[in-house]
């Protein structure tokens, strides 16, 4: 089962049937459980979820980050441009990173090398993937650091990250996975750590960089409103698998799948009136190691029925770009437009 | 039209404050807490100050929730450490259940901490990893002799389990046997052991998961109802601070610049910043999304060590005169309820009123 896309082109990434597992004291962890999904040309896709739903380890699998062992990538295709890129060699793989695909992490202290310049970080791709000279990379490196909007960009070359704001970090870490003009922007909770006003700061940016570069973006986050504020489609992950994709108007506004229902009913919301009580989904995340039999959401669903036990529900088509994978759809979809008008 | 310097002047704030007609269980005036920043090898010269915070007035009520909301640097944990006196000094005045706290003992400040329990974002942090569940929950009672018999003592403990929704038998595991979502539950447990009257939850929700976070606000609400908690509910999360509190104060670099009843500061924002961070904060509506007008603000925040002159908020603000630079707004009440520190800012109908 794959999410959709426009007959018109194809897609610019198309993941199938991806299974990624780690290996760890308590047995074998099936953290990405057959997972599909397209991302087209330009578009802005959202991968959303909570802790544990293996959003993360599906991006880090479509670079071939996945930390080997204890992790493993099973089975599936990535194919990017025509190319599967889990069967390419290491060094091709290598090309594919920054030239092909670009990354920003959480936490861009982390990503970025403590002991070497920005402008060093920034000029090591450009000389590596596109062969640029030391003085063409330095003067690229620059634009880039002005295209991020950072003030003074030439003097900033020669700073270390110690001497940045989480803020202007993460700015360079866009302007280092943006230096060679990637196709795709993988963007793995890259706000979650910044303060509310640099948070929209540095989503505006990518927003309107990845516009203006035709950069296809892939936004992974826990946060909902980020989803409903900049992607096209999203993909709701659950317990290793996607329960339910579509547009973010369909997804918001009439949710099939039990699990979007109670994600959307468990944030408090600026946009509703601040209502007495929140409507939480009970219970916990089930243990990886021992997921349910039949639907990994049952334990936790008001929906659930004698079948939900018996089979696990996929991926099927409920409308027009949307997919869910529920037996009651339907009836979800329906309590929930009554209980939300 | 009234213009009140409510910083200084204690009836503004009690206009402010607003769900009951109770006298306040907490009354903060004017709370400043300074950290000197030295520099030398064998004589330490200061060589600057940080006004971690800088002169804030509030009051919490029995049974009502203040949201302290703010981003890095804003000073709301400094504030929240000076009140419950953990390891900060403040100067001005911090008034609990009629006592002033500043400058008590550590041995006169162990009775009031059992009327204010205190809950951390991190619970593995902040529980002892080698004590047991039912000690952790129980540590409280025995500390403050509030359990007459060992079996009192497990009656209590296993009551407290059960209110923030642990079974009893989970007494015997200990912190790394609990989820993220348990650990808070027991945090919670030990905070409320002691029966206190005011808890202090500093981002308490924020490192949980949305579906865990919603039961946890939910437990939260319930305990207060139950025990007319009073909270000082600190948080960055405006969503989740408009959700739980009665009363908001949003603070910036150390200071209050807007405080007012939740509903008519999320409604009627009158300070520029918090404008912008309501505007700041994406909600999960893609239709409402589209339609907002969003307000980014230039520029990283000031370090707390150097603000900006006269107000500390003119550097970003979108609104700024070169005034703004020289002058130092102090909080005017410009509508019932509601005060913003801002030159600029006016009441519903244009012109501050009281």
């Amino acid at each position: 089962m794959t999410t959709d896309s426009p007959v018109t082109s194809t897609p610019l990434l198309q993941v199938r049937n991806l299974r990624t597992s780690f290996n760890t004291p308590d047995g074998k962890i099936t953290a990405v459980a057959g997972v599909s999904f397209d991302v087209n040309h330009g578009e802005t896709l959202g991968l959303v979820g909570e802790s544990g739903c293996g959003k993360s380890v599906s991006a880090l699998s479509i670079m071939r980050l996945v930390p080997n062992p204890p992790g493993i990538i099973e089975d599936g295709e990535v194919i990017f441009e025509g190319v599967d890129l889990l069967k390419v060699s290491d060094k091709e793989m290598q090309g594919v990173r920054g030239a092909g695909i670009g990354m920003i992490f959480q936490e861009p202290m982390s990503s970025l090398n403590p002991v070497l310049t920005i402008g060093r970080q920034i000029t090591e791709p450009l000389e590596e993937h596109l062969g640029l000279k030391r003085a063409a990379a330095e003067n690229r490196a620059a634009e880039l650091l002005e295209m991020v909007g950072i003030a003074d960009s030439r003097q900033r070359l020669s700073d270390h990250p110690h001497q940045l704001s989480g803020g202007q970090r993460q700015r360079v870490m866009i302007a280092i996975a943006l230096s060679c003009e990637p196709k795709l922007l993988i963007a793995d909770e890259a706000t979650t750590a910044l303060d509310v006003t640099i948070q929209a700061q540095i989503l505006e940016l990518m927003k309107n960089l990845t516009s203006q570069l035709g950069t296809a973006l892939l936004i992974i986050t826990h946060n909902l409103g980020i989803i409903a504020r900049y992607a096209d489609r999203l993909n709701v992950m659950y317990a290793g698998k996607i329960r339910e994709s579509g547009t973010a108007e369909q997804v918001y506004l009439r949710p099939g799948h039990p699990y979007t229902v109670g994600l959307l009913n468990s944030v408090p919301r600026l946009d509703r009136p601040a209502s007495e009580r929140l409507d939480p989904i009970p219970g916990e995340i089930p243990d990886p190691a021992n997921l349910p039999s039949g639907c990994a959401f049952r334990p936790r669903c008001r929906w659930a029925t004698a079948e939900c036990e018996i089979s696990e529900p996929v991926l099927e088509q409920v409308g027009d770009r949307q997919m869910v994978a529920c037996y009651e759809s339907n009836t979800v979809a329906d309590s929930v437009e009554v209980a939300w008008r | 039209m009234t213009v009140t310097p409510a910083a200084t002047d204690s009836s503004a704030f009690g206009e402010i404050a607003g769900r009951s007609d109770d006298e306040p269980i907490l009354s903060v005036r004017n709370l400043s807490v300074h950290f000197p920043l030295k520099r030398g090898f064998i004589v330490q010269r200061e060589v600057a100050r940080v006004r971690a915070v800088d002169g804030i007035s509030f009051d919490i009520r029995p049974g009502e929730t203040l949201g302290l909301v703010g981003e890095s640097g804003s000073g709301k944990t400094t504030a929240a450490k000076a009140v419950i006196q953990l390891r900060t000094a403040g100067e001005g005045s911090v008034k609990f259940e009629g006592q002033e706290l500043i400058g008590l003992s550590n041995a006169k400040m162990r009775p009031v901490r059992r009327k204010m329990g205190m809950v951390f974002q991190d619970p593995y942090g902040s529980l002892n990893p080698r004590m047991r569940a039912g000690d952790i929950v129980g540590e409280p009672l025995k500390v403050h002799g509030l359990a007459g018999s060992k079996d009192d003592y497990r009656k209590q403990v296993a009551s407290l389990l059960t209110r923030v929704g642990l079974s009893p038998g989970m007494s015997e595991r200990y912190p790394n046997e609990f989820s993220g979502g348990q650990r808070q539950r027991l945090g919670i447990a030990r905070a409320i052991a002691a029966r206190p009257s005011l808890l202090i939850l500093d981002e308490a929700v924020s490192a949980l998961d949305v579906s865990i976070q919603a039961q946890i606000l939910n437990l939260l609400q319930d305990l207060q109802d139950q025990y007319n908690l009073a909270y000082l509910f600190i948080a960055h999360d405006l969503s989740v601070v408009r959700h739980i509190s009665h009363r908001v104060a949003v603070m910036y670099l150390g200071r209050i610049v807007e405080t007012a009843d939740s509903k008519d500061l999320y409604e009627r924002p009158m300070h520029p910043y918090t404008q912008a961070l309501l505007s700041a904060i994406p909600t999960p509506n893609p239709v409402h999304e589209r339609s907002r007008e969003r307000i980014i603000l230039r520029g990283d925040l000031p370090s707390p060590i150097n603000p900006p002159s006269g107000c500390h908020f003119h550097t970003r603000c979108p609104v700024a005169t070169t005034a703004c630079a020289d002058t130092d707004p102090e909080l005017r009440l410009l509508a019932e309820n509601q005060a913003a520190a801002c030159l600029f800012a006016t009441g519903y109908d244009g012109a501050p009123r009281a």
